[in-house]
């Protein structure tokens, strides 16, 4: 029943609002960066999912027969969006973006009750959704042209794929040259037979994508700094995921180095600095204690490797955090700190405690 | 200090505590009426011993504690009693209670004093009786009865004794200003208490933003040197709750009080200054606790500061004097802002246990920010002083999961409110706490007192069926009694009278018998058993005797004793069922012995 608040006494941001600011904030060197690299199309994905997640949120809001201004203040669709967006391959079709923000806001948050609710990460639902349901246009990344270079998109070339059903493009520019795949999904898909080094030395990319690639993962790491210094995020997650991904790939790859990426290559590439310090730090799904997030954090970076190199999909970070919102129940139940006054912590969900001279 | 010697989590809200400070404590003026509440400690209220229309002077006892934990009450000013009757007290709910309410003229000030002691010369009974007689209160804020705590030696070895001074909440002052002034008698006091509960060394903890007081306590410390008793002080940074008993005593001593256990579990007595120095007074000036120090504060006030004010003292006229300006007041809140209670009334009295009152703008303690969704961001978790997960502990009080709260440890939360101070979506989260504490609390005494009933039941059930059997016991007795001189008599008896025909069917077959008195030998010993069981849970319970848990200690005992006598009536039923047996046994087997007879003779 404190009467003093540390939002009405300190500088630090303490107030849902401005935390969401705060990591609005931390994704602009990210943005920038793919939007330098991938051409508009990044800020069109990133506008359009965040003006779609906030009318959807007005709009249960208004159905549930909720106060729709204070919730939506809140920010927190507008971060969905912008991280949905900003995972999306530049210039998706508006419709998928809506399929896309209609499962993240209305099914994964509104439906389980709004903030605070949802089990499950809802960009990350949202993402997973349009990543199964429509494969050939959420693998088709742009290469990297830039902004408006002489082979990038035009404007008009880009309203029409926006605005597309299925992102698909018509024949005067071919797909091939437009776009290109990202180094994850090339490297995924490398003739058995052939050893990395032969695979890297026939340039399989279009020029600049590692480059831009590594740019990207490095924008995303200045944003997120800025999140850990804010104090706006734990250090644990971002920390215990990247390390457990570096572990695991380290020993692929020195197992065979000719099949398996390099730690490094992991690192920068596909989503695992954006997923790190942005998707996987969502507080409300993953686990509760700070020793939980530890294993939640490790848990998202073991399954990305494993499903990149094991699995069917080039990246896995919005399936390794689907997976770990499963197991943050399990985790709480185990990772409970040691109470003062107690001589070791509760583990498990045993409700009944039985006395010593009840048990005899 | 090292850093094994702290607590986990705290914060650091703005201290606000120099605007009080500048001045030395004031004496307010005598008020010409006070209203003093019949319940102003934690435990039983005292029970009033004077009728209206009698004349008191400063000091007289108007009311006798009642039960274990309860404390006297004394006249603060000289008067005539002029009602007995329910007033508001300072309570968050805004309740009454029942309150003596004494009239004087502002000036006279008689006092009724008890003859002064000298400790040190003193037996340790007279000085337990001297404390009790004086109403002497823990200052701090909970109001537990000192004399109490003075008896502590009787269930615990106390090596430590800590002088709270740590005095954590922003706003207070109390405290400090006291040891600037006073700290001679507070070290004096120490000694004292220290002396009654067997204590080695006194640990006085400081927050070292009180520097003067800390200056003030060495050269006390120095000036007094000439006992045996180690007294040290330790200054350390201040963070919020370091004030928290547990967790000064993890600073001071890194001993952790265990969960639902008391300071005196780890050898250690905390005392607040402020109760130090009255215990003092009461004992070497035989002087009853009828006044108190209190902090005057808030930016509505004028001229804040410290003031001693008689007990029961309207606070409107202590907040009056200060200079308030009610135009600007906002809220007055009695303690401090983090553990404090809003007032909604500014006419209550000033009791025991205020230690500040902070006549606070709209400015300094805005209203709430509106609540919003918990994000389970994990900003609580890092302030909690005991390793809690306060925002599992939101979700299982909000879905009143109460297992899962206590599975949680709720209990082991101190309601410092760390939490509520820094949750980004403005919950307040103690409150949610409370809730589900009294909540779970209400439940437990149902649960017990359906218990409790169902024990008794089981009581009379077991004395019915003891006599019943006793009963059935006599009567076979009698059959038996009544057939053996037929038998002797050697009449062909053959008719069995039809009461009787268990007992026939018993003698008729000696092996049923046999079974029956084997399975009647193990109840016998189940039954021994329980009652040892029984004994010895209760003498285990009376023996240890929780200190602030009396009242429901006693009514556990109670219901123990119930289950105790049942398993003895248990017991008995069974041994005059088992002796009823044995003699049917005996007598079917002397029976059949003469029915054997009988065939040889036809």
């Amino acid at each position: 029943m404190s009467l003093m608040h540390q939002s009405q006494v300190s500088p630090q941001p303490a107030d849902t609002g401005r935390v969401m600011s705060w990591l609005l904030l931390a994704t602009l060197p990210g943005i920038t960066v793919l939007t330098w690299h991938f051409g508009l199309g990044v800020l069109t994905n990133v506008l359009l999912a965040a003006g779609l997640g906030m009318g959807l949120e007005a709009l249960v809001l208004r159905l549930r027969r909720r106060r729709v201004r204070p919730v939506v203040a809140d920010n927190s669709a507008l971060v969905s969006g912008v991280l949905l967006g900003a995972s999306l391959p530049p210039g998706t079709s508006l419709w998928l973006i809506l399929v896309g923000m209609v499962a993240a806001i209305v099914v994964a948050k509104q439906l389980y009750g709004g903030l605070g609710q949802n089990p499950f990460n809802p960009a990350m639902v949202g993402y997973a959704l349009l990543l199964i349901s429509f494969p050939a246009a959420m693998t088709q990344w742009s290469a990297p042209h830039g902004i408006v270079g002489p082979d990038g998109l035009s404007f008009g070339d880009l309203l029409v794929r926006i605005i597309g059903f299925n992102s698909e493009l018509d024949g005067s520019l071919g797909p091939d040259a437009w776009s290109g795949a990202t180094p994850l999904d090339a490297f995924k898909h490398k003739p058995e037979a052939m050893l990395a080094s032969e695979f890297w030395a026939t340039t399989p990319l279009p020029e600049g994508t590692q480059t831009a690639w590594r740019n990207v993962a490095l924008a995303w790491l200045a944003g997120g700094t800025l999140l850990l210094y804010k104090r706006l995020i734990g250090w644990q997650i971002p920390v215990s995921m990247l390390a457990a991904m570096g572990l695991l790939a380290t020993l692929l790859y020195a197992a065979d180095p000719s099949h398996h990426g390099s730690p490094a290559f992991h690192w920068l590439n596909g989503a695992a600095v954006f997923g790190a310090f942005f998707i996987a730090t969502d507080p409300v799904s993953a686990a509760t204690s700070r020793k939980g997030k530890l294993y939640y954090g490790a848990g998202i970076g073991l399954l990305v490797v494993l499903i990149r190199d094991v699995g069917a999909y080039p990246d896995a970070v919005a399936f390794a955090v689907l997976l770990m919102n499963f197991a943050v129940p399990f985790i709480d139940y185990y990772t409970q700190p040691r109470t003062q006054g107690h001589a070791r912590p509760n583990r498990g969900i045993k409700v009944v405690q039985l006395d010593d001279e009840e048990a005899s | 200090m090292a850093k094994a010697f702290d607590f986990p989590g705290g914060i650091h809200p703005p201290a606000r505590k120099t605007r009080s400070t500048r001045h030395p404590i004031a004496t307010a003026a005598l008020p010409k009426r006070v209203v003093l509440p019949l319940g102003q400690h934690i435990g039983q209220p005292a029970e009033p011993c004077v009728a209206v229309g009698d004349r008191v002077a400063t000091g007289t006892l108007i009311a006798r504690a009642q039960g274990l934990i309860s404390a006297d009450v004394h006249a603060s000013i000289s008067g005539e009693i002029i009602a007995i009757e329910s007033r508001r007290v300072p309570h968050p709910g805004g309740l009454s209670e029942t309150c003596i309410v004494i009239e004087g003229d502002g000036i006279r000030d008689d006092w009724e004093r008890l003859p002064a002691l000298d400790w040190r010369h003193t037996d340790d009974a007279t000085l337990h009786a001297r404390l009790t007689a004086s109403g002497v209160v823990g200052l701090g804020g909970a109001g537990f009865p000192t004399q109490v705590k003075a008896r502590v030696r009787e269930r615990h070895a106390i090596d430590t004794l800590v002088i709270n001074a740590a005095e954590c909440e922003p706003y207070i002052s109390a405290d400090d200003m006291t040891l600037r002034e006073h700290a001679a008698d507070v070290l004096e006091g120490a000694r004292l208490m220290a002396h009654l509960s067997g204590a080695e060394r006194i640990i006085i903890g400081i927050e070292d933003d009180k520097p003067d007081a800390a200056a003030a306590l060495k050269a006390a410390i120095k000036a007094g040197n000439r006992d045996s008793l180690e007294i040290t002080l330790k200054a350390f940074p201040a963070r919020y709750p370091s004030g928290g008993e547990k967790q000064l005593i993890k600073r001071l001593l890194n001993r952790e009080v265990p969960s639902r256990g008391l300071p005196a579990d780890v050898g250690v007595l905390c005392h607040n200054p402020g109760t130090l120095r009255a215990a003092l007074q009461a004992v070497r000036d035989g002087r009853p606790m009828v006044s108190r120090i209190v902090t005057l504060t808030g930016e509505a006030l004028a001229r804040p500061g410290n003031v001693e004010a008689r007990l029961g003292t309207p606070m409107t006229e202590l907040l009056d004097a200060a200079g308030l300006d009610e135009a600007s007041l906002a809220r007055l809140v009695m303690g401090g802002p983090m553990m404090g209670m809003e007032l909604a009334h500014l006419d209550l009295p000033l009791v025991k246990s205020s230690n500040c009152l902070i006549a606070a703008s709209t400015i300094e303690l805005p209203a709430p920010p509106v609540e919003q969704p918990c994000i389970r961001c994990g900003a609580c978790e890092e302030a909690c002083p005991a390793s809690l997960l306060p925002q599992q502990l939101y979700w299982f009080a909000k879905s009143q999961e109460h297992d899962k709260a206590e599975l949680f440890n709720l209990f082991d939360c101190i309601e410092c409110g760390a939490c509520s101070f820094v949750c980004p979506s403005h919950i307040p989260l103690v409150d949610y706490y409370r809730a589900a504490k009294s909540d779970i609390r209400a439940r437990a005494f149902e649960a017990q007192k359906a218990e409790h009933a169902k024990h008794r039941f089981e009581f009379r059930q077991a004395r019915l069926a003891r006599e019943a059997a006793e009963k059935d016991a006599r009567r076979q007795a009698r059959t038996q009694a009544s057939r053996r001189p037929k038998a002797e008599s050697a009449k062909a008896a053959s008719k069995e009278p039809p009461t009787t025909s268990q007992t026939s069917s018993a003698a008729s077959s000696p092996s049923a018998n046999d079974a029956d008195l084997k399975s009647l030998r193990i109840a016998h010993a189940a039954a021994k058993a329980a009652v040892r069981k029984a004994e010895k849970v209760l003498t285990r319970v009376s023996q240890s005797g929780g200190g602030q848990g009396q009242a429901q200690n006693a009514d556990e005992i109670q219901d123990l004793e119930v289950q105790l006598a049942t398993a003895r009536e248990n017991l008995a039923a069974i041994e005059a069922r088992m002796a009823a047996a044995k003699e049917a046994a005996a007598e079917a087997t002397s029976d059949s012995s003469m029915d054997t007879d009988r065939e040889r003779a036809e």
